[in-house]
């Protein structure tokens, strides 16, 4: 097969990456097409189009670039579905789209005709996310940053800054947070209520903001602080500022704080400031051993038992029985669990679950006393994989907004076990 | 101390939600939904899309 791969670079041209994802998916579906990619020129980027063979030889590509490739059988379909492409982005804006709200072109002009805003919902590539958030912390504006892929340095100096200004940092790499009734990122329709959350988990917020939502009372706010700021590097800077948020809030009766263990000294540290809250916390370490907690706070290390101590030990559902559904599923008892993640949270707590049950397991994103997938062999063990893990995120979306990751891995999963 | 001597980000909590969104478009809709004013930037990446650059800038304050 005579394989032919085609670029066209748009100079200037920017689309967000969800708007990318829907057209690649188009060209990768026209007739003779291999492999296609719509996505900015950045340098992670064009590494990433280059290691896949998807860049010609001698394109030059920037941050500020589209690039389109195309990976072919032949050069007729190769050149049908670039100029597929190509009219796609060149298609006149419909009448709603043209006639849509006033769009400045920077956050400063964005602040200068409406000095009302204070908070910048940051989700652009992770290289420039850094400069985003410095732009609106200069500007005196709270920050959530979706983005990830941002160095830890960044995320130190900008939490340092926003810190010395009064101003809360909310990630990188923050899914989800909500700020009196405002759904930022990934949010989830909830019940107004009386507890708040603090989550280092975009994935652990959610869950246990949905299942007391679920069980009748209700969530203040939820305030998100990035997968990294319980790590000693951050010292849990966001977290500190969190607790002092919601004991300034008279809307909050009790607080959950979830996150991954944390380094023991920034454990210490955030545990001793919530024993000097006026609020009630439960604090959830997911996949921790017995924690010693204040005595205002009580401790689990599942989402799903966090939520029932914040309801008052109000039971959750129905018991799991991790065995009980192995036995069920697998043939002759060969094999494991295969669990497939769009989060690593969830993915976390599961290994919690099938481990209390006494199974042997295996992740990526494993937690203390499961295997590191990858290291050493996994024969027999259940393997659960986060697809959310930035190996599997480098340029491209997360699962959460393009499953297709896990909709592969599933197929995968499905044909090994048919043919056991 | 009063509401007014507090830090901002104390006073968060209390306030209403003024957003600049800057990324993912899909982020608007929800916040509009809920009645929370939100204004969407046409952003590209700045200084020609090299990201050293655009950091400098950002911590010069360009």
């Amino acid at each position: 097969m005579n394989v032919v791969v085609l670029n066209e670079v748009r100079k200037g041209f920017y689309l967000d990456s969800v708007a990318l994802m829907r057209l690649s998916r188009e060209v990768a579906g026209s007739p003779g097409v291999i492999e296609a990619a719509l996505m900015m020129g950045t340098p992670s980027n064009a590494a990433i189009m280059r290691n896949a063979g998807l860049l010609e030889e001698g394109t030059a590509v920037k941050g500020n670039d589209l690039v389109i490739a195309v990976k072919a059988e032949s050069e007729a379909a190769a050149r049908e579905a670039l100029d597929s492409a190509i009219k796609s982005l060149d298609k006149p804006k419909t009448q709603g789209e043209a006639q849509a709200a006033w769009r400045p072109h920077s956050i400063a002009a964005a602040v200068k005709a409406k000095p009302e805003i204070n908070l910048a919902l940051i989700s652009v590539p992770g290289e420039f996310a850094a400069a985003e958030a410095r732009k609106a912390l200069n500007r005196g504006l709270h920050v959530l940053m979706f983005s990830d892929n941002v160095s830890l340095e960044d995320e130190l100096s900008l939490k340092q800054q926003a810190r010395a200004a009064g101003l809360l940092m909310m990630g990188p790499d923050c899914g989800t947070a909500v700020i009196g009734g405002a759904p930022l990122a990934f949010a989830n329709k909830l019940t107004r209520g009386r507890i708040g959350i603090i989550g280092a988990s975009g994935t652990g917020t959610q869950e246990v903001s949905c299942l007391i939502s679920e069980a009748g009372a209700g969530i203040s706010h939820a305030i998100g602080v990035g997968g990294r700021d319980l790590k000693k590097d951050i010292g849990g800077i966001t977290t500190l500022m969190a607790i002092d948020a919601f004991d300034a809030d008279p809307e909050t009766d009790h607080v959950v704080l979830i996150s991954k263990p944390p380094h023991p000294d920034v454990a210490k540290s955030v545990l001793e400031r919530i024993g000097r809250s006026r609020k009630s916390y439960t604090v959830c370490f997911i996949g921790a051993s017995e924690v010693e907690v204040p005595p205002n706070a009580r401790f689990s290390p599942t989402l799903k038992g966090a939520a029932e101590l914040a309801l008052g030990h109000k039971q959750i559902g129905a018991d799991f029985d991790a065995n009980a559904v192995a036995s069920r599923l697998l043939r002759n008892g060969r094999g494991g669990i295969e669990g497939l993640f769009a989060g690593g949270t969830l993915c976390a707590e599961a290994q919690v679950i099938l481990a209390a049950a006494g199974r042997k397991v295996a992740s990526n994103a494993a937690i203390p006393g499961a295997l590191k997938l990858g290291v050493e062999p996994s024969g027999g063990r259940d393997r659960l994989i986060d697809l959310g893990d930035d190996e599997y995120t480098r340029g491209r979306p997360h699962p959460m907004i393009d499953p297709s990751v896990r909709d592969d891995a599933l197929r995968a999963a499905l044909r090994t076990a048919i043919s056991r | 101390m009063t509401e007014q001597d507090r830090p901002q980000y104390q006073q968060l909590l209390a306030r209403k939600v003024e957003v600049v969104n800057v990324g993912l478009e899909g982020f608007v809709k929800d916040l509009r939904d809920c009645d929370i004013g939100v204004v969407h930037v046409d952003w590209k990446p700045s200084a020609g899309g090299d990201p050293q650059m655009a950091a400098l800038l950002a911590k010069l304050g360009v």
